[in-house]
């Protein structure tokens, strides 16, 4: 099989100009007659759905929150980036663009991410006409701020709650269309499996959280806007219900999932402190802008942290990269950190901590100028941990946090499957393997509000007269497996808490697949998922019924996914045998210890194609064309 | 690590329609370190254990950020302390301390289950009137508008409500203002919203008192309650507003 990501032709910096100047247009007409459904309604699927209700297509939207407000999309802290070049510091689209493929360790796709940083200063233009209050200048501009892997101002936030705003400027257009009878939206209804006529993919299966209803719903086109799957670490930044459920059950229809092993790892989060965690917090990236990343230069040294004198510190970042410093990349601060504390030079009562230090600002700027612009997270940081960060450094260590791996989609936002669209953090396309800062929030938005309402013309075009019902037997059987898979998970009757299992789930990833990975590692892991799966096919405990609301039941099924999940993810890993981004193989790295890709052999997506239970996935590849940039070692020395 | 004991009273309740009580729990062996929630989950597993059904409660982001928590501690909706119920830290509390839980008692928002309450009527009131009316492409340069820092912090005060509901559960009269008023406000003094500014607060009250929320008769419990700290100030700027929106419709004024 072929993947082809249909990219257009001609120079990069004309490409999505001349794929809009000849894409299949819908008249407003018939777009009235096409049905889409969008599953999920974070960034990327609240902008969507509002769009292309505001176009006049019909829209049916599905979330698993009791309202689309609480995608985990609202707890973005940090910022969202656009080639503005407010700031007259040499920003342009190209920077960005340039920025984004090398932070992503050359393995993203270059015309993707070019119409990425091509469309992002329309978000903030979109985002400040519906109201959302961007940080300003006291003379009424727009302010900015760095982030990692840039050398620009470039990110645009809101206090430190700019995902929260963004959310709830897209989550209010999406209100307006919903409210106008544009959008039909079905809240606590979480879809379980797609369902595929003649193999398009035309409907979706979903149960009613509240009341165990299944139901199943029929449309022209289906878009996945379900977010990432860290949560398969169990202890990660994201909300607790983000699970992996929607896309790999669109993979085991056949669906390529791309790249799962590209996953993220945030430097800067509050340490682990016990197995009775339920999730990890993350202290955003903008307080590297500020804050002075250290630890002491001998090992095991107990000293609080202003006992340790300036000559004693060792300000790593600083030292080993200093063009960009506290602001390096996130997968090479979060390695640093692991680094000196596998060194036993590590702070906090487990050893695995590092400080991030503002006394240096607080002197610099004053009290008051870092409480406004980093209070929330320091009231955040004190209320879990005790401890004021004004007055003595911060901890942090690094925690899983994104995933740039996901369904593989083209140009168009369009699997491999024909008519199912994937957006936002659940597809695979701009990241590469490794995804700076701020630029999440600009690609769920993007997806959403300027590329897919362009690009979905180029499928429904050819989709006239081939409306399917939900009456057609495919809607059946899939209902049916679905039943069964409910019924299967109640029948175990175990002992066993669900979170239990996810528990010992996240230990064997991060473990074996997480900041550092290795060969032994990795094959032992696949053991340990399969050993796991099937103690939980045998002890899950899950109370109660489906016909009702059941807790247990919704963790159970998005843990049974998991644990499948799990071995792919381990797969991909081992056969990516070279270190890039966040994917780091202890065996493939320089004498410094830095990631050492093999562009000859792995320039490529690795795309998987499920075959069947218990049989190997097929591998597909897409060679990665680099025609505008060079392939180069990422160097922020 | 140290642990601590509780005693615990929860809400149970099977449906909306049945009768629900308090069943009394005496959680043992909780580190002194452990979130609210993270308490509430280690009971919940316990029960698991022993083959009961866990009380259902609502959470995601674990950070005070995503309004899906919710519930009523020591008759407090979201607890002690400032922020949401998921903000909460066990050693907030004595050892050997009596807690008890309980959802949020509001006629607008109908039990669901346990401690889990049905709050849609929040997002109806949006979407009658929560928005600026922008169709997406036709924005105009961010940089346009100059808007001064004051009214863009105000703005971003008023917008940093998590639509939790506690504003309407600790309030005697179920009042959403606080709610209501945040919106009203954040887009009532940014210049983009000026075109939608009297029909938006006569929309949005009305749906609010459709959806059977009471008014505001200035107890201020929701301000102390708020867990994204919105100031009552906004009520007394939503009350403004829907006067004005009800006067220029009784007038025929183009509002
Ligand atoms: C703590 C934190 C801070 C961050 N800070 C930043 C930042 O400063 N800048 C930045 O650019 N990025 C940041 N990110 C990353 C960014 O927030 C996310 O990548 C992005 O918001 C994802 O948006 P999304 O729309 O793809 O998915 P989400 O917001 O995760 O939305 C997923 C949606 O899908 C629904 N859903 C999922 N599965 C199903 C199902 N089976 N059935 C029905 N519905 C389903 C959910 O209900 C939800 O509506 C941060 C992430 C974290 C964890
Ligand atoms: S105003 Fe405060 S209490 Fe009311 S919903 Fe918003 S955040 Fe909750
Ligand atoms: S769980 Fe998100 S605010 Fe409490």
């Amino acid at each position: 099989m072929i993947l082809d990501a249909k990219i257009p032709e001609g120079p990069i910096e004309k490409k999505w100009t001349s794929f809009k100047n000849n894409a299949k247009l819908i008249s407003p007409a018939n777009k009235r007659k096409f049905k889409v459904i969008v599953v999920g309604t974070g960034l990327a699927g609240s902008s969507a759905s509002a769009t292309l209700a505001e176009l006049g297509y019909q829209v049916e939207a599905f979330c698993f929150h009791d309202s689309p407000r609480r995608a985990h999309s609202i707890a973005a802290q940090g910022g969202i980036n656009a080639a503005k070049n407010y700031q007259n510091d040499g920003d342009s689209v190209w920077r960005l663009f340039y920025d984004t493929v090398k932070g992503g360790d050359f393995r993203s796709r270059e015309a993707n991410v070019y119409r990425l940083a091509e469309v992002s200063g329309t978000i903030i233009d979109q985002c400040v006409s519906q109201g959302v209050p961007f940080a300003r200048e006291y003379g009424g501009e727009l302010a900015n701020r760095s982030f990692g892997g840039a050398q620009v101002s470039r990110t645009f936030y809101a206090k430190g709650q700019t995902g929260q705003q963004l959310l709830l400027g897209a989550y209010s257009a999406l209100s307006a269309q919903i409210g106008l009878g544009r959008v039909m939206m079905h809240e606590n209804s979480e879809m379980l499996d797609l369902v595929i006529v003649d193999g398009h993919a035309k409907g979706i299966v979903a149960r009613n959280l509240i009341t165990g209803e299944i139901t199943t719903h029929a449309a022209d086109t289906v878009l996945l806007c379900t977010g990432g799957y860290s949560n398969i670490y169990y202890l990660s930044t994201n909300a607790r219900g983000s699970n992996v459920t929607a896309t790999w059950r669109a993979y085991k229809r056949g669906a390529a999932f791309a790249n799962p092993c590209y996953t993220q790892i945030h430097p800067t989060c509050i340490p682990v402190a016990g197995d009775y965690q339920s999730k990890l917090t993350l202290m955003s990236e903008s307080l590297r802008n500020d804050g002075r990343v250290w630890v002491p230069k001998a090992k095991g040294d107990k000293r609080a942290p202003q006992e340790v004198p300036e000559e004693e510190r060792d300000y790593y970042l600083e030292r080993k990269y200093p063009s960009y410093g506290n602001l390096a990349p996130r997968d090479i601060a979060s390695r640093s950190a692991k680094e000196v504390c596998d060194e036993g030079r590590g702070v906090g009562p487990s050893g695995l901590g590092v400080y991030l230090d503002f006394s240096g600002a607080i002197k610099r700027l004053g009290e008051k100028t870092i409480r406004e612009r980093y209070g929330n997270l320091f009231e955040m940081y004190q209320n879990i941990t005790g401890e004021n960060a004004y007055e003595r450094p911060m901890r942090i260590y690094p925690a899983v946090h994104y995933t740039m791996g996901g369904l593989w989609v083209d140009y168009n936002l369009m699997s491999n499957l024909p008519g199912l669209h994937v957006l936002g953090e659940a597809n695979f396309s701009d990241h590469g393997a490794n995804r700076l800062g701020a630029s999440a929030l600009m690609q769920g938005l993007s997806d959403g509000y300027f590329v897919i309402p362009n690009t979905l013309g180029e499928y429904l075009s050819t989709q006239f007269g081939k409306k399917v019902s939900t009456d057609l037997p495919e809607f059946k059987k899939t209902e049916a497996e679905v039943r069964a898979q409910i019924e299967k998970i109640l029948a175990v009757k175990g002992n066993v808490p669900v979170d239990e299992f996810h528990r010992l789930l996240g230990l064997i990833i991060w473990d074996q697949c997480g900041m550092a990975r290795s060969e032994t590692g990795l094959r032992k892991a696949i053991e340990d998922v399969r050993a796991l799966r099937e103690r939980f096919w045998k002890e899950v405990a899950v109370p109660g019924t489906g016909a009702e609301l059941n807790q247990s039941l919704e963790r159970a099924g998005r843990v049974a996914d998991f644990l499948e999940f799990g071995e792919l993810m381990c797969l991909d890993a081992l056969i990516r045998e070279e270190s890039c981004g966040g994917h780091f193989r202890v065996e493939h790295q320089t004498p410094e210890g830095e990631a050492l890709r093999h562009d000859d052999k792995f320039a490529e997506v690795y795309a998987w194609m499920f075959r069947g239970e218990n049989t190997d996935p097929d591998l597909v590849r897409e060679p990665l064309h680099y025609e505008a940039v060079h392939l180069a070692t990422r160097s922020y020395k | 690590m140290s642990t601590m004991h509780f005693h615990l009273r929860l809400w149970k309740q099977k449906s909306g329609t049945d009768a629900g009580q308090f069943i009394e729990i005496d959680a043992k062996e909780i580190p002194s370190e452990c979130s609210f929630l993270e308490m509430l989950d280690i009971v919940n597993n316990r029960m698991t254990r022993e083959g009961k059904e866990p009380v259902a409660f609502e959470s995601d982001c674990r950070e005070g950020i995503c309004g899906t928590c919710n519930m009523v501690i020591n008759g407090v909706p979201q607890g002690p302390g400032r922020g949401a119920a998921c903000q909460v830290y066990m050693r907030k509390f004595e050892n050997g301390q009596t807690i008890t839980v309980e959802p949020f008692r509001v006629g607008a928002f109908p039990i669901v289950k346990d401690l889990v309450v049905n709050r849609s009527a929040y997002d109806r009131i949006i979407r009658s009137g929560g928005f600026i009316s922008e169709h997406t492409g036709g924005a105009p340069d961010a940089s346009t508008t100059l808007i001064p820092k004051p009214v863009a912090d105000a703005a971003m005060d008023a917008a940093a409500c998590i639509g939790c509901g506690a504003c309407a559960a600790a309030c005697p009269n179920s009042s959403p203002m606080l709610f209501v008023g945040a919106k009203v406000t954040h887009l009532g003094i940014l210049p983009q919203g000026q075109a939608e500014r009297k029909s938006r607060a006569r929309n949005m009250v009305r749906t609010m008192q459709e959806e059977g929320f009471g008014n505001c008769s200035n107890y201020y419990a929701c301000e102390a309650v708020c867990p994204a700290n919105v100031p009552a100030s906004v009520i007394a700027m939503l009350n403004r507003e829907y006067i004005r929106g009800e006067l220029s419709e009784a007038v025929g004024a183009i509002d």
